[in-house]
């Protein structure tokens, strides 16, 4: 088995460890961190098909390579968001889970115009 | 062969439009980040006529020369370099986006100025820079022809769209803004996956060369089916539209507007460009025939529930599920037909009307509910009797948006579903007619159900918390016309929408 073959399971792994956490758990905690695993392992990907890529001379196509750190900049990004909108959430009403489904009351007498 | 057609315009390729279209409003965001709050009201405010004008422009010019615009980027040729690109739809989208954003930048004054002698507010700074980064992203997406970089137009108008729901800071907001973010990301890590795997077997994302390039073959369908179901859930279709309401309707009113007219649509926009321009030819009829099952099930679903929403704003958020599932029904209308063929054009066109006539429509309908909110201090649909007297222009723009939504004539919506109606019944799809028929006929008893209220007797004289000037009343109402406008347009297929469409529209495989 090549090496490109071993990563390229890993991430296939990864994205279904990930998807799995994304869709099974109920708590946004979670959900984030599944949306990080299911990330990192398209991101494993985007290794292989570079190494898988790479042209003489080169240990691997570049292009996938800056896609991956364009993706790590906005995984970033969103996370730092997530969590953000998260501790707010709990700061405000003492709650970590979201309301099982889009509530009519939610949107009660305090709502803006 | 596709390669030689999507390239033979590449020699202009130096369009510096569409570069403008998309740095001013980014240059927007810069400013008002640097400059602070009282500035970036100024700045959005300053900068929407110039960014109108450039959407203008840009039409114009796909209009007259009849082809795509191109700009390559720093002047590399694809693969190597990312080019830019707008062709009939992506001008017809800039336009409509740019009246858009600016009716909501006029209503939204009272809501997020700072006066002289007022101190600023992080709602407003926010809300102003986010405008612009919404409207810098619409752009991205509309004019991306590489599919990396539409990934990126599609995270940057993510975050730029989920804080506009939280800006009161409350938490039902900041739930729904959570839930939102987190059907966003999952949408769009999907999407990514896709590019991976199209990349890899492929290399580039270019559109034009992989529509050259694509085979019929396992890693393309795995990616075609990963990009769409990330795009579905990032434009609410049935089942993935759970988010849609709490958010939409917890919004500000001018925040909702511009996410349900436009936010939602960006998407969308992404998967025409997957199915029709990049893999032309690709999906199959039974994988589109799928797609408008959703879209159907959209409609009805989404027109019952919204029928019995007791509050107006969660029935405007419904009624947003529930015409996106009309845009869904073009696919099997269009996929295995022949590209020629002049009911699959009927239906295209039709499909595109009813995205613009539901943009202004919804904008309008939401800014008239946010006025109503204003007016009375709830939104409750049992308790708006005599509204109608207090606000007349307000419910009149309501009214006229709710017939493009009905599809009532004259107005875009009447347009846009006949099209598809008569496609769907000339290819021998009358089911697609059935649906569009019954979600009309849902649309109209929500509509009226507010309607009937509004223009009802209050029982007694009606205390306004607020009085809400006729100048911002005209907002809404402008919207709400150039919806019904856009049902002035003839009854056939649109020359410009099809400008830069490939030929192999359906069908046959390279």
């Amino acid at each position: 088995m090549s090496s490109a073959t071993l990563f390229g399971l890993c991430g296939a792994a990864l994205v279904g460890l990930g998807l799995f956490g994304l869709i099974a758990h109920a708590e946004p905690l979670r959900k984030i961190l599944a949306f990080n695993l299911l990330g990192g392992g398209v991101f494993l990907i985007f290794g292989v098909v570079a190494r898988r890529g790479a042209a003489a001379g080169f240990l691997g196509d570049p292009v996938p390579q800056a896609m991956v750190i364009t993706g790590l900049v906005v995984a970033f990004a969103a996370t730092a968001l997530a969590v953000a909108l998260l501790l707010r959430l709990y700061r405000i009403s003492g709650e970590t889970t979201l309301p099982a489904g889009p509530s009519t009351k939610s949107h009660a007498d305090g709502a803006t115009s | 062969m596709p390669d030689a057609v999507a390239y033979s315009d590449v020699t202009a390729g130096r369009d510096f439009l569409l570069v403008a279209a998309i740095v001013l409003p980014v240059a927007g965001v810069l400013l008002s980040v640097a400059l602070g709050g009282r500035h970036a009201e100024r700045i959005a405010l300053s900068l929407m006529p110039a960014g109108l004008a450039v959407a203008v422009a840009i039409a114009a010019g796909v209009y007259s020369s009849g082809a795509a615009l191109t700009y390559n980027l720093g002047g590399w040729m694809p693969p190597l370099g990312v080019a830019l690109r707008a062709d009939g739809i992506s001008a017809a989208m800039l336009v409509t986006t740019a009246l858009v954003i600016s009716a909501t930048a006029l209503f939204a004054r009272p809501d997020f100025g700072t006066p002289d002698g007022q101190s600023e507010s992080r709602a407003a700074l926010t809300f102003w820079t986010l405008l612009l980064a919404v409207w810098a992203a619409l752009n991205a997406v509309f004019l991306s022809w590489d599919l990396f970089n539409l990934y990126v137009g599609l995270e940057l108008l993510t975050f730029g769209a989920v804080p506009l729901v939280c800006l009161d800071g409350r938490a039902e907001t900041i739930a729904a803004a959570l839930r939102y973010l987190i059907f966003a990301l999952a949408g769009s890590v999907l999407y990514l996956l896709g590019a991976a795997l199209l990349y890899g077997a492929y290399g580039t994302l270019d559109i034009g060369l992989l529509a050259g390039r694509f085979r019929a073959e396992p890693a393309t369908w795995a990616a075609l089916a990963l990009m769409t179901a990330g795009l579905l859930a990032k434009t609410a279709l049935f089942p993935l539209h759970l988010w849609l309401p709490p958010a939409h309707a917890g919004a500000p009113a001018p925040a909702s507007a511009v996410l349900s007219a436009l936010v939602v649509k960006g998407s969308f926009f992404i998967v025409i460009r997957i199915w029709f321009y990049a893999m032309p030819g690709l999906p199959t009829p039974i994988a589109a025939q799928m797609l408008a099952t959703l879209g159907a099930a959209a409609i009805l679903f989404g027109g019952a529930v919204a029928l019995r929403q007791p509050r107006l704003k969660m029935l405007i958020a419904y009624s947003t599920v529930a015409q996106i599932g009309y845009l869904f029904l073009i696919f099997p209308l269009i996929v295995g037909a022949d590209p020629d063929d002049r009911w699959s054009n009927a239906a295209w066109t039709g499909g595109w009307l009813q995205l613009f006539s539901h943009a202004f429509a919804k904008a309008a309908m939401f800014m008239a509910a946010g006025l109503i909110y204003e007016a009375l201090g709830h939104d409750r649909i049992a308790e708006l009797g005599g509204v109608g007297r207090a606000l007349p222009i307000t419910v009149f723009a309501f009214a006229l948006g709710g017939l493009s939504l009905m599809g009532v004539p004259p107005s875009g919506g009447f347009v846009a579903k006949w099209l598809m109606l008569t496609a769907a019944a000339m290819e021998g799809q009358w089911w697609w007619a059935v649906v569009i028929l019954a979600g009309g006929l849902l649309a109209g008893a929500y509509v009226i159900r507010v309607l009937a209220r509004a223009m009802g007797d209050a029982g007694g004289p009606h205390a306004l918390r607020a009085t809400v000037p006729r100048s911002r009343q005209a907002i809404p109402l402008a919207l709400a016309v150039c919806a019904l406008l856009l049902g002035l347009v003839p009854l056939e297929p649109s020359a410009l929408l099809l400008i830069g469409r490939p030929e192999a529209s359906g069908g046959v495989l390279p």
